[in-house]
């Protein structure tokens, strides 16, 4: 099982912040100036204004190479195709659930999209309002997007307790490839689902395990600023 | 200078300002802006899914302001509840924090912004817009620049920035007056001009000159402000 939900992080891994030292980062307001010169290229979060590359959201500006990009640091989700997020059932309808994703859209789980038959007369017997899952979202259309249980790591999630952090700082607890979460996870023995939403779903042998992920966690969101942090948790974990 | 200003304030000089980010934990985005004793607290939540549905815009997201005063914000005590006068500042707040802000990305969402004021010492709808525009910001909404405020008035014949309450009201000369000004920071670009009370069409200009002064003033707190949250 903890196998399983590894793998439903991978495709998310390296978007956003990651852990790799030596590029530079710098903080950046909106409209501040990142860079001049015209062989700057500006990317993600980042704008051109005749010679300048321009910021165009509040966030921790990096440079790859020529590509200047600005990566946000707070805010709400904005559902992208392929996040596994968490969710929570709020409605029933005859053709699937209505779910709460905390984020920008509002998303529809199709019956036809559970991993095994459900017959349209006892979908509350599988999923009931209020039940909280895993899901992955497989389509972001303009009136919202749809959401999927087919895939590894997905499905309903029962005991353990969720909690949110900032969304944009998933990246930061998956840590590159994993490795983070994973050093979470062989550090407290704990079941660990990353929602991108900022969702987090635990459940380990004892509250104690649960509690220790859970502040080994919001020790990584805290830290914006920090590199190398896998390294700085493996010190954590030592302390405490 | 004929009238000195009763804080002892000198002409072009602005009541200490105070900004922080992040003071609601709740919300997506959130600051706090203060002159002297006038406080707005702003909160943005979003973007987020549209409801009623016949608002929804399919091309775009729509960003909706809500600005009030507090109950004990003002000596007497301001009945709660939308009035006549907040909704038309709500609206003067979208109007100028909307050209900034980029939210063709977002459709068939809103982004609430609430700004209330906490204290009021005259200036609440600049400090209000001034908090806002941090509040989105931290929000991580696209925006082409931070929008900065302040208001100009007129003692008699002579220009100040920042008008206090007891200035606000000043009686004689030509009586009071109120010039609200927002602009796109670092541009010539304004997005909030308003006017309360009597002045000449060639003074305009002269005020317009002193606002961006102070504009820039804001702009480096507010700056300061967005660049503390992260440590």
């Amino acid at each position: 099982m903890r196998n399983e939900i590894n793998e439903s992080h991978e495709a998310t891994e390296d978007y956003g912040i990651s852990d790799e030292p030596s590029k530079k980062r710098k903080v950046v307001v909106p409209g501040e100036i990142i860079v001049s010169g015209e062989d700057y290229l500006p990317g993600e979060g980042a704008h051109r204004e005749g010679e300048n590359v321009v910021a165009s959201r509040f966030g921790l500006a990096e440079e790859l190479g020529k590509l200047i990009k600005v990566i946000s640091i707070f805010g709400a989700f904005i559902p992208r195709r392929g996040n596994v997020v968490i969710a929570r059932v709020v409605d029933l309808t005859f053709h699937g659930w209505l779910l709460d994703i905390d984020g920008a859209s509002s998303s529809f789980l199709p019956i036809e999209e559970s991993p095994r038959f459900i017959s349209k007369n006892d979908m509350d017997q599988y999923l009931g309002i209020g039940d909280v899952i895993a899901a992955k979202i497989w389509a972001v259309k303009a009136k919202g997007s749809d959401l999927t249980l087919k895939g590894k790591g997905l499905g309903k999630l029962e005991g353990g307790f969720i909690f949110r952090v900032i969304p944009s700082r998933v990246p930061r607890v998956i840590g590159r490839e994993g490795s983070m979460i994973n050093l979470i996870k062989d550090k407290t023995g704990c079941n660990i689902t990353v929602g991108q939403n900022g969702w987090i779903w635990i459940k380990g042998e004892s509250i104690d395990a649960e509690i220790k992920a859970r502040k080994a966690i919001e020790f990584v969101t805290e830290k914006v600023h920090v590199e190398g942090l896998t390294e700085k948790m493996e010190a954590w974990f030592d302390k405490n | 200078m004929a009238i000195k200003r009763e804080s002892g304030r000198g002409a072009t000089e602005i009541r200490p300002m105070m900004a922080k980010v992040g003071v609601i934990p709740n919300a997506d985005g959130s600051a706090i802006f203060a002159f002297g004793d006038t406080v707005a607290i702003a909160a943005v939540y979003g973007p987020r899914q549209l409801h009623p549905q016949h608002m929804q815009d399919p091309s775009t997201g729509i960003l909706r302001c809500n600005y009030d005063l507090l109950s004990f914000s003002v000596s007497d005590r301001k009945k709660p509840g939308p009035s006549r006068r907040s909704q038309e500042i709500s609206k003067v707040t979208e109007w100028a924090l909307s050209p900034v802000v980029d939210l063709e990305g977002f459709p068939n969402t809103v982004i609430d912004v609430q700004i209330y004021i906490l204290q009021a010492d005259a200036g609440t709808r600049t400090a209000g817009i001034n908090a806002a525009s941090l509040a989105l910001a931290h929000a991580g909404i696209p925006m082409r620049n931070l929008i900065c405020s302040i208001s100009v008035g007129k003692l008699d014949k002579d220009l100040v920035v920042d008008v206090d309450k007891s200035e606000e009201d000043f009686k004689g000369g030509e009586g009071p007056t109120d010039f609200p000004i927002a602009k796109i920071a670092n541009t010539d670009e304004y997005t909030l001009l308003q006017l309360d009370g009597k002045i000449q069409p060639e003074v305009v200009k002269k005020i317009l000159k002193i606002a961006d002064k102070a504009c820039e003033e804001v702009y480096e707190v507010q700056k300061k402000a967005l660049k503390e949250v992260v440590q």
